[in-house]
């Protein structure tokens, strides 16, 4: 695309979690897995190592689980590519409580950098509006995200964020890698002693 | 094709909201027809309709990372739209509750349904789903009972067949 695309994916991040609070995040495979964990690993994220295209559904699940607490998944743009047809089935369910942030830099970015759809005009915030989100805009300057973190917490959505982010590759940052440690915490750190009493 | 709903779907549905099963993901599919209509009914349960099965997978891990419990309804071709997806229930030892109406199997008439109805048992051994048969009425309800104590007591990960000697097959 012509316009330039110049926000800090680290910036974006590192703003979005600043006052996360209670906020249960689901980040997408890859780079935004390091982008959270370089903001401050936590319990209560549960970063993908792959099932590439499941960050969005993870989200829906959670988020139907925990109406009361605030949702955000954070993926890239092909991991979102790669998962279209969750944004439809979140259009149907609607939960307010969930909301989906990608970071889009119209890149294959662990793979050699190869243009993605977004690249060539796919407009993934204008499918999330025709798939019935509640909230749905294309983020381009940190004033947005700025605004985008003060409604993480409303719970009025479903919202979606397209974040224009420059394609560059900031140093890895990587959270646990062990799937089954990962839900382990993050179900104590939610869910208390319940979480391993069936 | 039985024109009446059989007993045993029904018992099935209120077996899974027995024990603690609220969120219902599926395609829609005849052989699961009772119980997608009863989770649309049902006020305390979420019936989430997919666009594909995969997304069934990944909305189940999401509901046990909030500590809920649900079931993904599903024809046997949908098994092989879930198979990278169960990368995430093998890696995170997530529990897994699948019931699959069969196609491609006993006295199917449509040819195109035998590929992934006879690859169903081996795709999913291959990717740790334990594989639970039902062929007759009276196995179901103990059939999905054991599975539910197999996922939800255990942590496993467990798909119950539902043959076409139970649902019957479709001459198409």
């Amino acid at each position: 695309m012509s316009r330039a695309n110049t926000l800090d994916r680290r910036a974006v991040v590192r703003s979005l979690l600043a006052r996360r609070g209670g906020l249960l995040l689901v980040t997408g495979l890859g780079a935004p897995a390091w982008d959270a964990t370089a903001a401050g690993d936590s319990p209560l994220t549960f970063p993908l190592w792959g099932a590439m295209g499941s960050a969005a559904m993870i989200g829906l699940g959670l988020a139907l689980a925990q109406p009361e607490r605030a949702v955000l998944v954070l993926t890239g743009d092909g991991e979102m590519l790669m998962g279209l047809g969750s944004l439809a089935t979140i259009g149907v369910q609607r939960p307010a409580n969930l909301a989906l942030a990608v970071l889009d830099n119209e890149r294959y970015g662990e793979t050699g950098m190869q243009e993605t759809h977004t690249a060539h005009g796919v407009d993934l915030a204008a499918i999330a509006a025709g798939c019935g989100f509640a909230q749905s805009e294309t983020i381009r300057d940190m004033a947005g995200i700025e605004a985008l973190g003060a409604r993480l917490d409303a719970r009025q959505g479903p919202l979606f964020a397209q974040v224009k982010i420059a394609a560059d590759t900031p140093p890895l940052a990587l959270p646990p890698r062990d799937g089954a440690l990962l839900k382990n915490r993050f179900r104590a750190a939610l869910l208390g002693p319940q979480a391993d009493l069936a | 094709m039985e024109q009446t709903s059989p007993g045993w779907q029904d018992e099935l549905y209120d077996l899974l909201r027995r024990r603690g099963v609220t969120q219902f993901a599926y395609v829609p599919d005849a052989g699961h027809r009772v119980l997608i209509d009863r989770a649309l009914a049902d006020p305390a349960a979420q019936a989430v309709a997919l666009t594909t099965e995969e997304e069934g997978v990944a909305l189940l891990a999401g509901a046990d990372l909030g500590g809920a419990r649900g079931v993904l309804l599903m024809q046997s071709s949908g098994v092989g739209n879930c198979i990278n997806m169960l990368s995430l229930v093998k890696g995170g030892r997530f529990p897994f509750l699948t019931l699959v109406s069969m196609r491609g199997d006993f006295g199917e008439g449509n040819p195109w349904q035998y590929p992934m109805g006879q690859a169903v048992e081996p795709v999913l051994a291959a990717m740790g789903v334990i594989c639970l048969r039902v062929e007759r009425p009276e196995e179901a309800t103990p059939t999905v009972g054991a599975a539910l104590t197999m996922a939800f007591q255990a942590g496993s990960a467990i798909a119950v067949l539902l043959s076409q000697k139970l649902i019957g097959a479709k001459p198409f």
